[in-house]
């Protein structure tokens, strides 16, 4: 329902397109193919003598399935991959004279987000059908908020770029124009061998929030960026688990170009957007072949495209003739949601019946933009590794449970963690959940570490042990491999006379002045001590020894 | 004349003289406190009969509801009516049950309970007294005659009976819920000709019967209507039994669960005789636009109507001389005019009970919206759907509104304040009463008959020390076509549903789902509905809909604040005709279209719905065509147990006579016997 939003769209609030997406470093982005990657930024490098530079707007609506045990307006459970139609109430296969009545859950969930995204949540709002025929839309309409939102005029903040090139001003922010409750739709199956099409009702019913976000964004890394802290909140919630691959959360873009300083182009919307990289490619490409379009003296349609994963293109869905009226009505079997706060609410109010927008504000737990100041605070780690953290479904839990458990220090911890640990589990394809390493064994791993009983490679070779043979601890894997550094002073005398008995050239070397023969020494040092030695007190002993 | 015994072998009735007299059908003055005086206008008649004792009142419509008993009650408790010189007025008065003699036996044997609710009519209450055992009544009864005493016996004593009546004979075992039952079956049987149900669950009704008995064997009755057979508008869902709507397009749809009103009345169990018929999805007010064929009024077979007819009417043409019931609830105003049940349920969206209500001499109650539940009912348009009690009487209206009244969590437009219990007061004095009479009803249509019946029960609450009041409701004119855009807008919507996929009528054509939604709703829906729908979609584009949506919403809290003020100005309860005349035969009325038909029959009562008020229809005499009017009382929203008691004093007051069915509908079955009423599947 974004459509008329962007005409109203402030003026002056167009990004060029040049400067946005090179300065920054994805904090999500996984290398691409590299054909539609950065096309956006392509269209501003070489602009044409004397021609005009491009400007695109970007509105987001994403649709965001509430996590609740039931649906918007039925009792029917909610769950993911359950068999066909097995979830499927009389009220969710519009049997007539069934009545919808609202489930209490989705809407403390919709005023939970509501408040995380700023918003100024209405103290009433209101129910519509919007109508359409379509198969897997029982009823015929869609009950949903368009008069009177739930929620309204809040804000999103997201970070473009961290690391060294992180500053504040990488910060922006998307206004989010309103949120509401409606009702998802049934699945369709097309089975085109046999020109039939299933039909599927689980998900008919099941609650949504529309999220309307105005057209604030400029490119697809600022989309995705935008819609990736979306997610983050969602979860932080527990309003929706956000996941794009199971459908819990959909996104579809408004896209136009225009000459900044004109007004806006028309737009195209873009559809079928299942990742958030798709996502950020199919508006980047979108933008292209809008300016590729307008400067081959074409026109853009006011369109439905549906982004194409293979190709890494948009093609245009065939639209239904015309263009659709919805023929919007008030839903009569709703009354007005009222919602109240601490000083409204009635007396003697039962509290099942009312939904108390101060208890929940307070009940809020914290932000993904607290927790990553607070990170940085509390372990001194950096901003972008407290973004790091947060991305990753479950990282966060497991840092903070090494942490319990390590001396180590944080930044050690989270290197580890950052590198290592997320290495093996996206080589693997893993999640945090499903590690076979636990952060009680990684902090014991990185105590051992820390307190010199073993040097970093044997840490590493540990930790491959430990993701290999589960069940065993690390001091036991030390143990049994011996990978103890060698800590005794006479010892390790011994060994490094050793070596330099048997190299006598390059003691010469050394004592002729060539100090970097040293290094060699130190490695076949520690090559002697099959590296259990810790490297500076091998070059200690060395340097003592040579002179 | 009526003083002529009943007769069953009876060739006809001679022609009623003094046909002229017709609009005076009130009840004579009574010395009762509470009898009505009518000294300006009607013939006074000082009563040859015993006066009514103060302690006891009349039953007023609790009495028999059969055509037998009063004739016989007249007959024999009357005889010396005078018969010569017998006018309209005491014609119908002679038909009255509530103000005979008899009861001055009965003092002090069955007094009204204290809260009011019980007042068992006095012939009835002897009869019971009498002969506690219907088997052992005897064939030499005290009225002097066996054949009445038989017929007593039969069906139509028991079926005429009030609810706490019948649920009295019940509970005294001077009937058992499956005899009550199979009478009740076979008068559906007997009165098949009426078209009055669409589906008759007989095997359902009869195990349901069943259970109630062995209820009553083991002294656990679930409640008052327990075993007492009831019908159902076929637009309430009812599981496991087919709910059509009179559409194709829900043809063959058996619903898996029971509308919660229906619910409610199985778990006080009553039995569930079968479904109504209607206009098809409840559009229309006269019962005549549904797949299953126009419902008959009962009335056109009344000999009070038969006998008012000009003599050139001869038997040839009676046939097509039938009446309309009204509608949409036609099919179950029918059914309980016909004794065929003892509460029906309807639907009020416009009128649709009060109408019906009206043109066939019932109480026809609409409630409050939010009142009670329409989970499970079938929309015409959600914001003013009130299920609707048909009864014969206001205190069996009373007690159904009892039962279905309260929050439901499936409606979420239920009221969730505490209701009921609808036990209603007797009310003994009027004088706190203001009565308001909107000037605005006063239209051109209005029958002059209906229209003089109406300033006499104007005038007889203010003879009765009610104030009454001219009022105001300036935005009535409008009612009609803001109306129409709002009903069509919802009609639109909730017919959305019906595209063939997943229930009802689904059309052969498999091109494309677009092409088979096209072809199921054309084959599925009939104009009247098809209409609906499109100017219901026009008026909700988007280009549209604040000329003809908003505008008319608007419109809505307009005609609703018209309300508000006249009550908030002190009155209580307004008084307004029900329809413009009494029911007009089925050729005059199929010589208009549905949409005006429509426009008509809903005049006085649809801002009511857009209103949320509760309204009620008390018939309150007979026509010089002698078929019943009715006249509306309107109340504050919530204030219905209010409007109910002042309903009970006025139907108290008037006196409305009893429809008078038995020998003429024996005479017309056997002309209806070889038509062939497939609609009527007896199951």
């Amino acid at each position: 329902m974004a459509a008329p939003m962007l005409q109203w769209a402030r003026a002056g609030r167009c990004w060029l397109l040049g400067p946005c997406p090179r300065r920054m470093i994805l904090l999500f982005a996984e290398p691409g193919p590299g054909r539609v990657r950065g096309q956006s930024s392509a269209a501003a490098q070489e602009p044409r003598p004397g021609a005009q530079e491009w400007a695109a707007v970007v509105g987001l609506e994403i649709h965001v399935q509430i996590s609740s045990n039931s649906k918007l307006f039925s009792g029917s459970q909610v769950t993911f991959l359950a068999p066909p139609n097995s979830l499927v109430s009389f009220f969710d296969a519009s049997l007539p004279g069934t009545l919808p009545v609202l489930n209490r859950r989705c809407v403390e969930a919709a005023v939970m987000t509501g408040l995380a995204l700023n918003c100024t949540v209405n103290k009433k709002s209101l129910f519509d059908r919007k109508h359409y025929f379509y198969a897997d839309l029982p009823a015929g309409y869609q009950i949903t908020q368009q008069r009177r939102p739930i929620a309204i005029n809040g804000s999103l903040t997201y970070s473009l770029g961290v690391g060294a090139l992180w500053s504040p001003s990488a910060t922006k922010t998307v206004r989010i124009k309103q949120i509401q409750l409606e009702q998802d739709s049934g699945k369709s199956l097309h089975d085109d061998m046999r020109s039939q099409t299933l039909i599927d009702l689980n998900r008919a019913g099941v609650g949504l929030m529309e999220v309307v976000m105005e057209p604030d964004m400029s490119c697809g890394d600022e989309a995705a960026t935008a819609v990736k802290e979306l997610q983050l909140i969602l979860r932080a919630l527990g309003t929706s688990q956000a996941n794009m691959a199971e459908g819990q959360l959909r996104v579809d873009a408004n896209v136009s170009v225009h000459h900044p300083g004109e007004p806006l182009g028309v737009r195209t919307e873009v559809k079928n957007l299942n990742s958030i990289r798709f996502l950020a490619k199919a508006i980047d490409y979108e933008i292209q072949r809008q300016i590729k379009e307008l400067e081959n003296g074409g026109k853009i349609l006011n369109e439905t495209r549906a982004f194409d994963e293979k190709l890494g293109c948009t093609v245009s869905m065939r639209d239904k003739e015309g263009k659709q009226d919805y023929r919007f009505m008030p839903e009569p079997n709703l009354p007005p949601l009222i919602l109240y706060d601490t000083e409204s609410l009635p007396m003697g109010a039962d509290p099942q019946q009312v939904v108390n927008i101060d208890r929940i504000r307070e009940s809020l737990p914290e932000l993904p933009s607290v927790t990553r100041e607070r990170l940085v605070e509390q372990y001194g780690i950096l901003p972008e590794h407290s973004f790091a953290l947060l991305n990753e479904d479950g990282l966060l839990e497991f840092f903070q449970n090494v942490m319990k458990e390590t001396r180590a220090e944080p930044k050690k911890v989270i290197g580890w963690i950052l590198s290592t640990f997320l290495g093996y589990l996206k080589q693997r394809n893993l999640a945090v959940s499903e590690s076979p390493v636990s952060p009680s064994s990684l902090a014991e791993l990185l105590s051992l570490l820390d307190d010199k009983v073993i040097s970093q490679p044997a840490a590493q070779q540990v930790f491959e042990e430990l993701w290999q043979n589960q069940g065993k601890s690390p001091g036991q894997i030390v143990q049994e491999k011996k990978l103890e550094l060698l800590h005794q002073q006479e010892e390790l005398e011994e060994i490094c006379q050793a070596v330099l008995d048997q190299h006598p050239q390059e003691v010469m070397a050394v004592k002729k002045g060539n100090h970097k023969v040293v290094n060699k020494l130190i490695g076949l040092a520690r090559r002697a001590t099959l590296g259990r030695a810790d490297p500076v007190k091998i070059k200690q002993i060395l340097e003592k020894q040579l002179q | 004349m009526q003083s002529l015994c009943f007769n069953p072998a009876a060739p006809g009735f001679p022609p009623l003289q003094n046909q002229n007299n017709i609009n005076l059908t009130l009840k004579s003055p009574r010395p009762a406190p509470f009898a009505p005086q009518y000294p300006r206008r009607m013939p006074t008649r000082r009563p040859h009969r015993t006066p009514v004792q103060a302690g006891v009142r009349a039953g007023g419509r609790d009495g028999p509801e059969n055509s037998i008993l009063p004739n016989l009650h007249e007959a024999l408790l009357n005889p010396k009516h005078d018969q010569g010189s017998s006018t309209a007025a005491n014609r119908v008065r002679g038909s009255l049950p509530g103000d005979q003699p008899g009861r001055a036996t009965l003092r002090g044997k069955r007094r009204p309970i204290q809260d009011g609710c019980a007042h068992v009519t006095p012939w009835q209450v002897a009869i019971l007294d009498l002969f506690p055992l219907r088997s052992s009544f005897p064939l030499s009864s005290p009225w002097g005659n066996e054949g009445r005493a038989a017929e007593l016996r039969g069906n139509c004593t028991m079926l005429g009976l009030s609810l706490r009546e019948v649920s009295a004979a019940l509970k005294q075992g001077q009937i058992s819920p499956v005899e009550l039952c199979r009478k009740c079956l076979s008068r559906i049987r007997e009165t098949r000709f009426l078209n009055a149900y669409i589906t008759v669950s007989e095997d359902k009704a009869l195990k349901q019967a069943e259970e109630s008995e062995k209820r009553y064997e083991k002294g656990r009755a679930l409640g008052i209507l327990d075993g007492i057979p009831i019908a159902i508008k076929d637009n309430f869902s009812t599981a496991g039994i087919e709910t059509t709507c009179a559409s194709h397009m829900l043809k063959g749809y058996i619903p898996p669960y029971n509308a919660t009103v229906v619910q409610k009345l199985l778990d006080q169990g009553a039995v569930l005789l079968g479904k109504t018929n209607l206009d098809e999805f409840a559009m229309g007010s006269g019962s005549t636009d549904g797949i299953f064929g126009p419902v008959r009024n009962p009335w056109s077979y009344s000999r009070q109507y038969r006998e008012k007819r000009k003599p050139n009417h001869h038997r040839v043409d009676e046939d097509s001389n039938w009446l309309i019931t009204g509608g949409s609830s036609g099919g179950s105003a029918a059914a309980v005019s016909a004794f065929t049940c003892f509460a029906a349920l309807g639907s009020d969206t416009g009128g649709s009970t009060r109408n019906p209500a009206a043109l066939c001499g019932l109480v026809g109650l609409k409630p409050t919206y939010g009142l009670v539940s329409r989970y499970g009912l079938i929309p015409l348009v959600n914001s003013m759907d009130v299920p609707g009690i048909l009864t014969r009487c206001v205190d069996d209206a009373a007690i159904v509104l009892g039962i279905l009244a309260g929050h439901d969590v499936k409606d979420s437009t239920t009221t969730q304040d505490p209701v009921g219990p609808f036990i209603l007061p007797i009310l003994r004095d009027v004088s706190k009463l203001c009565i308001g009479i909107p000037k605005e009803y006063h239209t051109p249509g209005l029958s002059s008959e209906t229209q003089a019946l109406w300033s006499k029960a104007a005038d007889l609450f203010e003879s009765k020390g009610a104030k009454v009041v001219e009022v105001s409701l300036p935005h009535t004119s409008y009612s009609i076509v803001c109306y129409h855009v709002l009903c069509t807008a919802e009609v639109a919507s909730n017919m959305a549903r019906f595209d063939g996929l997943e229930y009802g009528h689904r059309c052969n054509v498999n091109v494309s789902t677009e092409a088979m939604y096209a072809a199921t709703r054309r084959e599925g829906f009939n104009d009247v509905v098809r209409g609906r729908i499109l100017s219901g979609n026009f008026f909700l584009l988007k280009e549209n809909y604040d000329d003809y949506f908003v505008k008319a919403q608007k419109v809505r809290r307009l005609i609703a604040n018209d309300f508000v003020k006249v009550f908030n100005s002190g009155v209580d309860i307004l008084l307004t005709p029900t329809t413009l005349s009494d029911a007009v035969p089925y050729v005059e009325f199929i010589k208009e279209d549905n949409r005006t038909r429509s426009a008509q029959g809903d005049i006085f009562t649809q801002s009511v719905n857009m209103a949320g008020l509760p309204a009620i229809n008390v018939p309150m005499a007979l026509s010089s065509q002698g078929l019943p009017v009715g006249l509306q009382l309107i109340g504050r929203a919530f204030s219905d147990q209010q409007l109910l008691t002042v309903a009970r004093w006025f139907e108290e007051q008037v006196q409305f006579p009893v429809i008078q069915l038995q020998e003429l509908m024996d005479n017309c079955q056997s002309i209806f016997q070889h038509e062939k009423l497939t609609s009527v599947s007896l199951k």
